[in-house]
């Protein structure tokens, strides 16, 4: 489990937290959503005691990041965002090493990378620079889980990475989350949350809601509709001059636009034909974490 | 001509491996085009020819009226590049970057400090017009990268995931922009790894090992796969027996 109190960190006058209070339960499969500048690395870096916080405190199977800091590097295991293997070891050599660092063998724990670690064997002499991004992704995380880590920590491991082998991965997390692995991972694509058990939106340093993806979404309470005409940038300047909204934003082939209150389509509609718009389509729409995320951003 | 881009059977090989294997598609002048594909599918290979930058092994491709053979400067001329990896130049300020790169693109000094001033209110960076690169937000980063990118004016503009990481307040700002651009009349090809903006593109590809295995609407694909989100198309497509978990 994971646990942190009040946690503040500043690169100089810049703050990077400010004041996280975290709670993830044991064997829990946590997302920290948000973009780029959130702060997401900066929580991970000192729950992995790679960072000393400013203020506050953190602990990992109540084992404090400070004064517990060798204890919590034996019993986790880590994945940095920026790909961190030696690039001229063969897979076998990285594992082997990662393996033997922390006391233990590959044949040892071997049951929990089974099923990630036969992607891999076809390569195993391969030097891991020479791996496409899916396989470096895949290696990486048998060499944070060869130890058979409590908690394990993943900053970022889908960025930049095809859906394909994005919805791999999050199947993967799935299997070790069912061998009772605590896992938090960060992510800035947000149609991810909805693979966690819960999540925190964190925007600017800051969690702006924890919760399962389900209540994050069904907490968004004002009138969402999904709004298209043939020319969708006309259709966006017009709605934001229409008195009764509240946002307007692309979302993929139409426009959700939200409401300060209750409207009748057929008023929209009249409003868009005035405007000279053709092929109106207005209909219900459900939120996603993304109106939610805007939303709570914005206020 | 009412194409920005003709492709016909373009390929390119490296030694035996053939990384885009005889890919023919069309792009309308100011269309929104986007071009999908897993890592390593081909895409970084295609758009380098089609920029100019990679001499096709075989096949056709003219860009902006002209043959990526025999007149890639004239393509470069008449092209705007922009990708998520490197744009601007982080020890220059934001103001020494839009002079920088108007005169790369060669115009004349007056109308590149009007256009300065021009992007820097529209953009509303005054704050940080006389700030480096590397100090502003990533958000802004990227819309200037984008408006820099179109500074001259050209016919096509390629973004090579031009949002990744961004938030999704500033994804938006940065779609608009992009729909404003091609409202205009500049074509717009666009690679992107978010699938919901797939659906923001009039039309899409989706290249399969080196190869073009779908290319329409985003409604009509969706149509015709009977799914509900370009994710799941994409997945049917790359995904050896269409697995859908």
């Amino acid at each position: 489990m994971i646990q942190t109190q009040n946690l503040r960190k500043s690169y100089g006058t810049t703050p990077a937290l400010r004041g996280i209070n975290l709670q993830v339960q044991p064997g829990e499969l946590f997302g920290l959503i948000g973009p780029d500048g959130a702060g997401k690395t900066t929580l991970i870096r000192i729950l992995a005691t790679l960072l000393l916080a400013d203020e506050g405190s953190a602990q990992l199977d109540h084992k404090d990041v400070v004064a517990d800091y060798r204890a919590i590097r034996r019993s986790i295991g880590y994945m940095p965002g920026r790909f961190s293997l030696y690039q001229d070891l063969t897979v076998e050599e990285n594992l082997t090493f990662f393996a033997t660092i922390f006391g233990t063998t590959i044949e040892e724990n071997y049951e929990l990378i089974r099923d990630i670690y036969v992607q891999l064997e076809p390569f195993k002499d391969r030097r891991a620079g020479k791996l496409s991004g899916g396989m470096k992704q895949k290696l990486a995380l048998c060499c944070a889980l060869i130890h058979k880590p409590t908690v394990l920590l993943l900053d970022e491991p889908t960025t930049g990475v095809d859906p394909v082998s994005r919805q791999e991965f999050w199947e993967m997390l799935q299997r070790l989350k069912a061998k009772n692995i605590t896992i938090l991972v960060s992510t800035p694509y947000m149609d991810e949350a909805s693979l966690c058990d819960r999540v925190a939106l964190m925007q600017d340093g800051a969690i702006l809601q924890v919760d399962e993806p389900d209540s994050i979404v069904n907490s968004y309470d004002k009138p969402l509709l999904a709004v298209k005409t043939a020319n969708i940038y006309q259709l966006i300047q017009d709605l934001r001059q229409f008195e009764p909204a509240h946002t307007v934003f692309p979302f993929g082939e139409y426009v959700h636009l939200s409401l300060k209150s209750v409207v009748w389509p057929e008023l929209i509609h009249g409003y868009l034909l005035d405007r000279g718009h053709a092929d109106i389509e207005i209909k219900q729409a459900m939120p996603t974490i993304e109106d939610i995320f805007m939303e709570k951003s914005q206020v | 001509m009412n194409h920005a881009i003709t492709a016909n059977n373009l390929t390119k090989r490296f030694g035996d491996f053939t990384a885009v294997d005889a890919i023919s598609f069309e792009v309308d002048k100011g269309e929104i085009f986007g071009f999908l594909g897993a890592n390593g599918a081909g895409k970084t290979t295609a758009m380098r020819m089609l920029t100019g930058l990679s001499r096709p092994t075989e096949g056709e491709a003219m860009v902006a009226g002209y043959d990526v053979y025999r007149e890639p400067e004239q393509i470069k001329r008449r092209i705007g590049y922009m990708s998520q990896k490197f744009s601007l130049y982080e020890d220059l300020k934001v103001r020494e970057n839009i002079r920088f790169y108007g005169g790369i693109y060669g115009l004349p000094r007056k109308q590149v400090r009007q256009e300065a001033d021009r992007l820097i209110e529209e953009l509303g960076m005054s704050e940080f017009a006389n700030s480096l690169v590397s100090g502003i937000p990533l958000g802004w980063r990227q819309k200037l990268a984008f408006s820099i990118a179109i500074l001259h004016r050209p016919a096509i503009v390629f973004l090579d995931e031009p949002t990744g990481g961004v938030d999704p307040v500033t994804r938006r700002q940065f779609w608009e922009m992009i729909y404003k651009t091609a409202n205009e009349g500049t074509t717009v090809f666009v690679t992107t790894h978010y699938m919901d903006e797939a659906e923001y593109c009039n039309r899409v590809s989706i290249m399969v090992e080196g190869r073009i295995a779908a290319l329409d609407t985003p409604q009509a694909m969706k149509a015709s796969f009977g799914v509900e989100t370009m994710n799941e198309v994409f997945l049917r497509l790359t995904r050896p027996g269409g697995g859908n978990t």
